[in-house]
């Protein structure tokens, strides 16, 4: 429960009374309750610095890491105060063993600058999550060993997971198919 | 004068095998072997390229997506009642277990709960789809390691779990069964009594298994310090389920999280195994098979009354949130993270399945490891193709 480093943008609340459920920090991020489970929104530069600070205290474990397209997404997001949204959200969660604590770290990531920082010097297993995430989001992570797709054909044009990637009747491409009907 | 003293010829010969013996540690010319992508040491389709010096392995790469069949974005077309019939389909093996982190998160988010009797069912249900699972599990991996007999056990006994779930649910792979805010129907009638009898045969399945694959000195010799995987290592993969408790992690999500299922009210243990290593893999499989049956027979004896679904309107539709549910699967931990704006179908579905996870780290585990021992590490990992690729 490190109150150190607020972010950037919670600057002005550090003048609120600390009961102000709005500013609660962790780990340099932003502390939110989703039906029961601790949500972290940091921002693309601190998201690195956050999940160092989570595996430092604890959270030994790389649940998940994915991505979400909030491209059709209509009406207004719930995202506490200061947070801009973005079309692209990743979202990691961790575990720590010891306590048995869960959190999610959120973070909001720009269409035009579709790049995060990778986990991989912190837990090795986010390789494939990653690329997972690559893969269908076509969101990039810096020194990524194998930024490569995992599940589509390595020929594979798009990201799927992409909101404006139709669903329906797209002709299976694979490099040996002469006639693509 | 010319002949050579003993000693001599002696030196010789000792220098002639240490000049073989050197040239043998010399790094021979690589080569590449591929194995799959159809292979039985895979349930499904996986590639592995693995660059070989001699016999031992250099690097190892598993290639997967051959069967990536698109749920999280076809999940995103259709209700939330129609995606327990897709996700069914990840772990073919366990489907049951698919449907219940799901069912959950969208419970959560419509803050319903199943009232206790299904609460119940569900979990009975749950555990039967893991002793399907793993049983199997038992029999395969022996079957990678040159036993048959195991194999052919493991499919006959199978068979009474699958009976059994077929007699609820209509399906022996597919149940699609659960439904939000309880369950599709009640038990049939005479259902308890002949689980009960069903368990007694997996117990006895148990038993056989131990003293025909544990009490085996030749898979012993083949599992015994093959694939050890160290605990740090083991959670820096995100490994999860009997993979990460056969290094000693105490954790299971089912005692630790419980979260709509009623584990917490029965008697059972966690089992675990220092060693870490392929047979402790198998041998944790095989505790976990004997404990859920024990587990099951006291979610029978227990079985409250009453109904089988909660108040949910006739259409559902989701209120906007998000929900991360995750449950004691299987082969591990899967977790749904659900996504709702407010309509009749999820607006995302993350599916974090256990096998993703658990292959990730297979370049970690087979480097150094020889060729044989592919297999081994391969089958005590145990993942399911359709849990990878989803």
């Amino acid at each position: 429960m490190s109150d150190e480093a607020p972010a950037a943008e919670e600057a002005e609340s550090e003048a609120d009374p600390p009961e102000s459920a709005e500013a609660d920090t962790r780990y340099g991020a932003l502390v939110e309750d989703s039906l029961g489970d601790t949500v972290l929104h940091t921002s693309v530069e601190a998201y690195l610095d956050t999940a160092s600070a989570a595996h430092a205290d604890g959270f030994a474990l790389l649940v998940d890491v994915t991505a979400v397209d909030f491209l059709t997404y209509a009406g207004t997001r719930r995202l506490p105060h200061g947070v801009d949204p973005e079309r692209f959200e990743i979202v990691t969660s961790l575990f720590n063993p010891q306590s048995r604590e869960r959190v999610r770290i959120r973070v909001q990531v720009p269409v035009d600058e579709a790049a995060v920082a990778s986990l991989f010097d912190l837990w090795p297993g986010s390789e494939i999550l990653e690329r997972e995430v690559f893969d269908l989001f076509g969101i990039e992570f810096i020194d990524h060993p194998d930024m490569s797709r995992v599940l589509m054909p390595e020929d594979w044009v798009g990201h799927p997971l992409r909101k404006d990637y139709s669903v329906s009747s797209i002709p299976v491409q694979f490099k040996s198919a002469s006639n693509v009907r | 004068m010319t002949a050579i003293s003993d000693r001599e010829k002696l030196s010789y010969i000792a220098a002639q095998a240490a000049d073989a013996r050197l040239n043998l540690e010399l790094e021979t010319e690589g080569m590449t072997l591929n194995l799959g992508p159809q292979h039985p040491a895979t349930h499904g389709t996986l590639r592995i390229i693995a660059k070989l010096d001699g016999e031992q392995v250099i690097s190892a790469e598993p290639v997967m997506g051959y069967m990536h069949r698109g749920y999280e974005k076809l999940a995103e077309v259709r209700t939330y009642p129609q995606v327990t019939a897709l996700v069914n389909r990840i772990d073919w093996v366990g489907s049951f277990a698919n449907e219940v982190p799901f069912i959950l998160a969208a419970e959560k988010l419509m803050e319903v709960e199943a009232p206790p009797r299904a609460q119940w069912i569900r979990t009975a249900l749950f555990e039967m789809s893991r002793v399907a699972n793993i049983s199997l599990f038992l029999g395969d991996m022996a079957l990678q390691l040159g036993a048959t007999t195991p194999a052919f056990f493991a499919f006959r006994d199978r068979e009474h779990v699958l009976n059994q779930i077929e007699a609820v649910t209509g399906g022996r792979f597919h149940p699609n069964f659960d439904r939000i805010g309880g369950l599709k129907d009640d038990l049939p009638a005479g259902w308890i009594t002949e689980t009960k009898r069903a368990m007694r045969k997996m117990r006895q399945f148990c038993d056989e298994m131990e003293q025909l694959v544990l009490g085996n000195e030749i898979f012993a010799a083949r599992s015994r310090g093959i694939g050890v995987i160290p605990a740090d290592i083991g959670l820096s993969y995100g490994l999860s389920g009997a993979n990460i408790r056969s290094s000693g992690v105490d954790w299971d999500t089912r005692r630790d999280n419980p979260c709509g299922l009623v584990h917490s009210e029965l008697d059972w243990k966690v089992w675990t195994h220092p060693d870490g290593d392929s047979f402790a893999r198998f041998w944790v499989r095989l505790q976990e098979v004997r404990e859920s049956t024990k587990m099951i027979d006291q979610l029978l004896d227990g079985l409250p009354s009453g109904p089988i679904m909660a108040k949910v309107p006739r259409i559902i539709k989701v209120p906007a949130g998000e929900a991360y549910v995750e449950t004691e699967n299987p082969l591990g931990v899967m977790g749904y993270y659900v996504i709702s704006k407010g309509d009749l179908v999820p607006y995302r579905v993350k599916i974090r399945s256990a096998s993703f996870s658990n292959i990730s780290i297979a370049p970690w585990l087979l480097k150094g490891v020889y060729v044989p021992d592919i297999i081994t590490i391969l089958a005590s990992l145990y993942f399911i193709l359709g849990d990878i690729d989803r």
